[in-house]
């Protein structure tokens, strides 16, 4: 195999990866971990002020 | 200890107060010695005729002050800041973070006495000589530990994106600067480059070009992601799309250093890359830019009262200006004019004032009154001042260097009909003195706002516990 054909297998290779990302990110399945996620930097607050053990 | 949140004494807030204060003091004096080196490229004999106080020697102690000092003590902060209140766990190894920040106090101390007598290894944004090197690679290490230890042993089962983009800061710094740094010692303030010639200059910028995209980007970039939301008090705009901005960004960014050295020795397949790279380079640095502005879609409002968010987008703009101009500058022909020109300075401090030094300001406004158990700054007004004072500063700036930059590119490449060059590097100089005054009243500008800041600090940490209580939302 030449280095050409190797650079085209690596380009493929890298494209379907990050098609890959893309779905695994944006797939419906995953929305409603995703939105809880986004509240960690409001959850801190609330969780704190709930348990005063909390670690 | 925390106005807000009573339980705060949980968290390990130490480390992160030593280093927000020392953010604001190297701030001050990396950027005043910003202010002298533009002076001196005015008014030359400020130089005293002591070498000590020489352009060459102070331009590399400015940018070693404002990239590690100011702004990596500003990463450091926010990291072990944020590391802590998103996993909801205190930080791993606290003796090791009080180490860090000695460490890496001791660092800049080294290199505020090194730089000036003369010692470097002459290389841009990495002069210190190979003992300091050795000093930062061990700091360095430590931060990791503590920072992953503090994810490993994180209660919550997510790790928040900001953290993710500080883990690759740390992890991508740890690379570029132990492969850029190799050296051959010959004396103990003295060493040469392992690499030799074209090679030497290739690795020099994959180090240069990645500390602009993993230091003072992506850590930078875990601080909007963090502060942003919290400022706007809403969620940021799509998490999905922080997700594919954060693959996209570290993918390519390690690409792009070739740019830096267009129509050099560097192959020239080699440049092509780095400009094509640098041109996609685009899509996921105004993908982010652009998640972290619609994060305040619905909030707008809050910008009218709220200086400390107003920082933040603003920063943001600034982000989105640079990022557009670096991939235009990255293509070879725009390149042919703008490099070695003031253009360049321009487009540095566009993205050092205007994104960097601005988000940071903005976090540490943020992050100040909650360390000390307060609800706000000692005084909102100044906030506000600083603001305009930095804005305009960064505008002054910015526009000076890009006509100065644009002409000199233009000055240099016309010739006569008979081929000879049309004008003298001195009579080039000459024309860009009015801009260099210009450039050098923004960056007093800039240092005003903030010493202003250093005295709304100042006032903030001493001031009563609860006697600042947060305003209302209006």
């Amino acid at each position: 195999m030449d280095y050409g054909t190797i650079q085209g297998i690596i380009t493929i290779v890298v494209m379907f990866t990050f098609i890959g990302i893309f779905a695994w990110a944006y797939s419906s399945r995953r929305k409603d971990q995703f939105d809880e996620a986004a509240n960690l930097v409001f959850s801190e607050d609330e969780l704190n002020k709930g348990s005063g053990e909390h670690k | 200890m925390n106005h807000s949140q009573p339980q705060g004494a949980d968290y390990n807030y130490t480390v992160v107060r030593q280093f927000a204060l020392t953010t604001v003091l190297w701030g001050i004096v990396g950027m005043s010695v910003g202010v002298l080196i533009a002076a001196q490229l005015i008014w030359p004999q400020l130089n005293f005729d002591t070498p000590w106080l020489t352009y060459s020697r102070l331009r590399p102690l400015h940018t070693n002050a404002v990239i590690f000092a100011f702004g990596t003590s500003a990463l450091f902060a926010t990291s072990y800041y944020i590391v802590q209140r998103t996993c909801q766990t205190k930080l791993f190894a606290p003796k090791l973070a009080a180490f860090t920040f000695w460490g890496w106090q001791a660092i800049i101390l080294s290199a505020v006495i090194t730089l000036p007598l003369g010692i470097t290894s002459g290389k841009e944004y990495a002069e210190l000589e190979w003992p300091i090197d050795i000093a930062i690679t061990l700091v360095w290490v430590c931060y990791a530990i503590v920072f992953f230890g503090t994810i490993i042993k994180r209660t919550t089962s997510h790790i928040y994106v900001a953290n993710w983009f500080f883990g690759a800061f740390i992890i991508t710094v740890a690379v570029l600067h132990i492969v850029n740094s190799m050296a051959v010692p010959v004396s103990l303030w003295k060493s040469y480059s392992l690499y030799a010639g074209a090679v030497d200059a290739m690795v020099q910028w994959w180090y240069g070009h990645n500390a602009v995209g993993f230091l003072l980007t992506a850590g930078f970039l875990g601080m909007m992601y963090y502060f942003v939301p919290k400022q706007a008090g809403r969620p940021v705009y799509s998490y999905r799309l922080s997700i594919v901005h954060f693959w996209a960004l570290i993918a390519l960014y390690i690409w792009a250093g070739p740019h830096h050295l267009h129509y050099t020795a560097l192959p020239d397949w080699t440049q092509s890359l780095g400009m094509v790279m640098s041109l996609i380079l685009f899509a996921p640095s105004w993908g982010g830019m652009i998640n972290g502005i619609m994060t305040l879609s619905g909030a707008w409002h809050k910008l009218r009262t709220d200086p400390v968010l107003r920082f933040l987008v603003v920063s943001l703009s600034f982000y989105g200006m640079s990022t557009f101009e670096g991939p235009m500058m990255a293509i070879k022909t725009v390149n042919a004019l703008s490099h070695y020109t003031d253009w360049t300075i321009g487009h540095v401090h566009s993205g050092a004032l205007g994104w960097v030094a601005m988000v940071s300001i903005g976090s540490l406004y943020h992050l100040i009154p909650v360390l000390y158990g307060h609800g706000r700054m000692y005084s909102t007004n100044l906030v506000n001042v600083h603001f305009w004072l930095a804005t305009i500063g960064t505008v002054l700036y910015i526009v000076s260097m890009w006509i100065s930059g644009v002409m000199q590119g233009l000055m240099w490449r016309a010739v006569n009909s008979d081929g000879t060059l049309t004008y003298s590097f001195v009579e080039s100089i000459e024309a860009s003195y009015p801009f260099y005054f210009v450039r050098f009243l923004g960056g007093c500008f800039f240092v005003t706002g903030m010493l202003i800041m250093a005295y709304n600090v100042f006032k903030t940490v001493k001031a009563p516990k609860e006697s600042l209580p947060a305003l209302a939302e209006a």
